[in-house]
C-alpha cells in the first residue's frame, strides 16, 4: 500500500518574544489510502501544531526548518505550498478543535455548507441546498431544514462542532484530519458521528488522522495509534499492540492513566511532571526524560529509532515490554 | 446545609422563524432547583437540551424570560445581563465557558488574563501580591509558568483550557459554574483539575454546578445530579444512586449507551427524531417517540416532576409510586381532596418528617421498656 500522506522528519518552531518554541522536532507518519491512524498525547504536545503544517495554515511566526510533507505522492511545502491551496477543502478536509472560532459567525449554517459544496462541486441552486440539508442530518442535527438557516450564536456548543464535521465531510475529501472531533458531544452523538465517519472511510476510501485525548475511542476507531509528546513522535504501532504491549514508558502511562470505571477520584492518576518547556536551548535528546522512571546515562545520547516489530516503532534506549511473538 | 441558590420557574425562550413564521424555540422550560452551600451539582444531557442556556441564565449573561434566581437569598433573576458586570456578587459567581478559544481576549496574555480578574474581583493589591496569585492559581491547574506570557493563539486547546479554569479560580467564588470544563483535557490534566475541584469544594466550600457529558466524570465528582431533557429536568438526586438504580427512561438509555458499560439494550432509546423544542406540545411527554417505555398515556399527558423517594425526582408516569405516594393518595381519597402536583411536594416532605419523628421516638426508650420486670414476693 503506497501512503496518501507521508510526513517525513518534519521539524517547526514558532518564534516567541521570549524565544524559540521547538514544537514539532523529526516527526514522521505515513497514513494509507482509507487508513486511520490515532495521534494522541497529552495537552500541548503538538498534535494540532503537525495538523496545521499539514494543512499548511500554521501561524505567522511558524517556520518549517526540515522535512516533507506529501499527500497522494504531491510535495505540500513546494512553491510555498501553493498545492496545498488547492487540495485544501476538498480533497484534503479538516474538523478543528474549537468549532465556534472556525465557523463564520455572520452566515447562516447551511449557507456555509453550501459555500463549500459550491466551491469544490458540480452543485447548484436547489440541489446545492437540498445537499447541505442533507450533511445536516446526516451528522444527526434535529430539524435540518429549520437549521440550516441559524447563525452559529444560536446553536449549542454541540450543533457548532456537527456543522464543523457537516462542512469537513461534505465534498467527501480522501483525507481528513479530526482534531478532536466529538469531545463534548454526548455518548450516543458521538458514537453516531464517528460511525458517518468510519462509513465514509469504508464506502469512499476516505483516510482519517483521529486527534484525541481519549483513548478509548481511539482504541475503538483507529488501525493505527502515534504517541506524541513534547513535540516527537515517540511510539508507532498497531492500536492493539500499543495497549496490550506499549513499549515506550510514557505510552504505558498515558494508558495507565485513563480512567476505566475508577470508584474514587484519587485513584485517577497524572503523569507526574509537565511537559519541558520547548524554548530551552538544552532540550535533551529524549524530551520524556525528565519525567522519566528508567531513564539512564544512555538516554543523554541521541534516540535511536527501535522496531520493536513490523510497523511498531519506538524512541526510546529501553524499550518496555516486547511484542509478545 | 443552606441553600446558596436557587431557581424557581425558570423559563427562557427564543424567538425564532421556521417556515416563514415566528416561533418560540423552548430552551429552558420551568426549571425547579438549588444548590447548597458546598454541594456538587453534576447537570447531564444531550447536546442542545438547554445546558449552556440555563447557565447563562445563572450566571446572568442571559435574560430570563420569565422565573426567579435567588443567590443567598436574594433575588438575581432581575439584576438585567449588561449590569451583572459591575455588580457585587459577580465576585460570587464565576463561570468556566464551553469553549476557552471564545472567552479569553486574544489581546491578553494568560498572565494579564488571570491579573485582570484577580484585580477587578478581589482585594488583592499591589503588582507583586496580584502576581502571586496568578503563579498559585497556575500552578493549581497544571499549568506551566513559561506559559503565562503567551497570548491565547500560542497556547494549545488544553492549555487554554487551564487559562479560563485559572481564572475562574483565583477569584475564590461561592459557586463555580463550568461548562464542559474538561472537555479539552487529557486524563492526565483532567485528573489534575478534579482533584483540584474537589479540594477546593472540601477546604473552602465552594459550590459548583458541573455540566459534563462524561458521566464517568459526573460520577465521580458529583454529590447530586440531574438530568435534562429538551429544557426540562427528567431526573434529579444523589449522583451514586442515579448512576446504580436510574429511575426515568432517559437515564436508563444514557447509562445504557455508555462504552463498555453493563447496561442493558432494551433501554437505549429508540430511533426516531427528537421532538423539536419549538413551540412543543404541553401535554406531551418530551420523551415520546424515542422512549422505550412510550404508551397512549405519555402523548397525552407530560409527567411531572415527582418526587420519588427521599431527595429523588423523576418526570415519567411509570417509574413505580412509592409507599410514600400511595400512603399519601389514600390520604387524598379518604378526605377527598385533590392536589395538584407541585403542592404535592409539600406533602411528601411532611410524610418525611414524620417518618423521621417516628424514628426519634422509637428510638427513645420507654421507662418501662428497661424497668425490670416487677418482682412479687410470694
Ligand atoms: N503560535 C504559537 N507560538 C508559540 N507556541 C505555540 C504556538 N502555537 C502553539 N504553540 C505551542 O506548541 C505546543 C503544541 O501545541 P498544540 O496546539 O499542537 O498542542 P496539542 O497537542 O494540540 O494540545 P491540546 O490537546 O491541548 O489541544 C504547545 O506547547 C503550544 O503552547
Ligand atoms: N441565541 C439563540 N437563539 C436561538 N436559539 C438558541 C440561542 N441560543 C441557544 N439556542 C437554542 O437553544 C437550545 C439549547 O441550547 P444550549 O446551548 O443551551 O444547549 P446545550 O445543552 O448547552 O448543548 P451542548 O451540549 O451542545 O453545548 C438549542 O436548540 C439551541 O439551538
Ligand atoms: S529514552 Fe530513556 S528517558 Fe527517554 S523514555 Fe526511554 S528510558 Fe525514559
Ligand atoms: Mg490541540
Ligand atoms: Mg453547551
Amino acid at each position: 500500500m503506497s501512503a496518501l500522506l507521508e510526513i517525513d522528519k518534519l521539524s517547526l518552531e514558532f518564534r516567541t518574544r521570549s524565544g524559540i518554541v521547538r514544537a514539532l522536532e523529526n516527526v514522521s507518519l505515513q497514513l494509507p489510502e482509507g487508513g486511520s491512524l490515532g495521534l494522541v498525547g497529552e495537552s500541548g504536545s503538538g498534535k494540532s501544531v503537525l495538523s496545521f503544517a499539514v494543512l499548511g495554515i500554521q501561524d505567522a511566526a511558524a517556520t518549517i526548518t526540515g522535512g516533507t510533507i506529501r499527500f497522494a505522492g504531491t510535495d505540500l511545502l513546494a512553491d510555498g505550498g501553493s498545492a496545498m491551496k488547492t487540495m485544501r477543502g476538498r480533497e484534503l478536509a479538516m474538523i478543528f478543535q474549537n468549532p465556534r472560532v472556525a465557523l463564520n459567525p455572520i452566515r447562516q449554517v447551511g449557507r456555509q455548507i453550501e459555500d463549500v459544496l459550491l466551491r469544490h462541486t458540480a452543485l447548484r441552486g436547489a440541489a446545492a441546498r437540498a445537499r447541505a440539508i442533507e450533511c445536516l442530518a446526516d451528522v444527526r442535527i434535529p430539524d435540518p431544514e429549520r437549521r440550516y438557516s441559524a447563525y452559529p450564536f444560536e446553536l449549542s456548543g454541540g450543533m457548532c462542532q456537527r456543522v464543523m464535521i457537516a462542512i469537513a465531510l461534505a465534498c467527501k475529501p480522501r483525507l481528513l484530519i479530526a482534531d478532536e472531533p466529538t469531545t463534548g458531544l454526548d455518548v450516543t452523538t458521538q458514537a453516531a458521528i464517528m460511525r458517518l465517519i468510519r462509513d465514509l472511510g469504508r464506502e469512499k476510501g476516505m483516510a482519517t488522522l483521529l486527534i484525541t485525548h481519549d483513548l478509548g475511542l481511539a482504541r475503538d476507531f483507529c488501525d493505527k495509534l502515534a504517541v506524541m509528546h513534547a513535540g516527537h513522535i515517540v511510539e508507532v504501532g498497531p492500536t492493539e499492540t500499543l495497549f496490550r504491549t506499549p513499549a515506550h514508558p510514557y505510552t504505558a502511562q498515558l494508558v495507565r492513566a485513563t480512567p476505566v470505571g475508577q470508584e474514587r477520584l484519587e485513584n485517577l492518576a497524572s503523569i507526574p511532571g509537565n511537559l519541558p518547556d520547548l524554548r530551552r536551548g538544552d532540550l535533551p535528546p529524549c524530551r520524556f526524560s525528565e519525567r522519566c522512571e528508567l531513564r539512564s546515562p544512555a538516554c543523554a545520547t541521541p534516540l535511536p529509532n527501535l522496531v520493536v516489530s513490523p510497523g511498531h516503532l519506538v524512541g526510546c534506549h529501553h524499550p518496555q515490554a516486547r511484542s509478545s511473538p | 446545609m443552606s441553600q446558596l441558590l436557587e431557581a424557581i420557574d425558570l423559563v427562557k425562550r427564543f424567538p425564532v422563524r421556521s417556515k416563514g413564521r415566528k416561533k418560540l424555540l423552548h430552551a429552558v422550560d420551568g426549571l425547579n432547583f438549588h444548590i447548597d452551600a458546598g454541594e456538587t451539582v453534576g447537570l447531564v444531557g444531550e447536546s442542545g437540551c438547554g445546558k449552556s442556556t440555563l447557565v447563562r441564565l445563572l450566571t446572568r449573561t442571559l435574560d430570563s424570560t420569565s422565573g426567579h434566581v435567588r443567590f443567598r437569598g436574594q433575588g438575581i433573576g432581575l439584576i438585567a445581563a449588561r449590569a451583572m458586570a459591575d455588580h457585587p456578587l459577580r465576585r460570587e459567581i464565576q463561570m468556566v465557558f464551553q469553549d476557552p478559544t471564545d472567552s479569553l481576549n486574544p489581546r491578553y496574555t494568560a498572565r494579564q488574563t488571570i491579573a485582570e480578574a484577580v484585580h477587578l474581583l478581589t482585594d488583592t493589591r499591589g503588582w507583586a501580591a496580584i502576581d502571586s496569585a496568578v503563579e498559585v492559581a497556575a500552578a493549581q491547574v497544571g499549568l506551566p509558568p513559561e506559559l503565562l506570557d503567551r497570548y491565547p493563539h500560542q497556547l494549545s486547546g488544553g492549555q487554554k483550557a487551564r487559562v479560563g479554569i485559572a481564572r475562574a479560580i483565583v477569584v475564590k467564588p461561592r459557586l463555580l459554574v463550568l461548562d464542559e470544563p474538561t472537555a479539552a483535557l487529557d486524563v492526565s490534566v483532567q485528573a489534575v483539575i478534579l482533584q483540584l475541584l474537589d479540594r477546593l469544594k472540601r477546604e473552602m466550600a465552594m459550590s459548583f454546578l458541573f455540566v459534563s457529558h462524561d458521566l464517568n466524570v459526573v460520577r465521580l465528582l458529583c454529590d447530586r445530579v440531574m438530568v435534562m431533557y429538551l429544557g426540562q429536568i427528567v431526573e434529579s438526586g444523589p449522583a451514586r444512586e442515579v448512576f446504580a438504580r436510574p429511575l426515568h427512561p432517559y437515564t436508563r438509555a444514557l447509562i445504557a449507551s455508555l462504552p463498555g458499560g453493563h447496561g442493558n439494550d432494551a433501554d437505549l432509546l429508540v430511533g426516531g427524531d427528537p421532538q423539536s423544542p419549538i413551540d412543543p406540545d404541553a401535554h406531551r411527554c418530551r420523551l415520546f417517540g424515542r422512549c422505550p417505555r412510550g404508551a397512549e398515556r405519555c402523548q397525552t399527558q407530560a409527567p411531572p416532576l415527582r418526587e420519588i423517594s427521599r431527595g429523588r425526582s423523576a418526570a415519567c408516569h411509570f417509574v413505580a409510586p412509592t409507599e410514600r405516594e400511595v400512603f399519601i393518595d389514600a390520604a387524598l381519597t379518604v378526605h377527598k381532596l385533590h392536589l395538584p402536583p407541585a403542592r404535592r411536594a409539600a406533602l411528601t416532605t411532611e410524610f418525611d418528617r414524620v417518618a423521621d419523628m417516628a424514628r426519634q421516638v422509637q428510638s427513645v426508650r420507654l421507662p418501662d421498656d428497661t424497668a425490670p420486670a416487677p418482682q412479687f414476693r410470694p
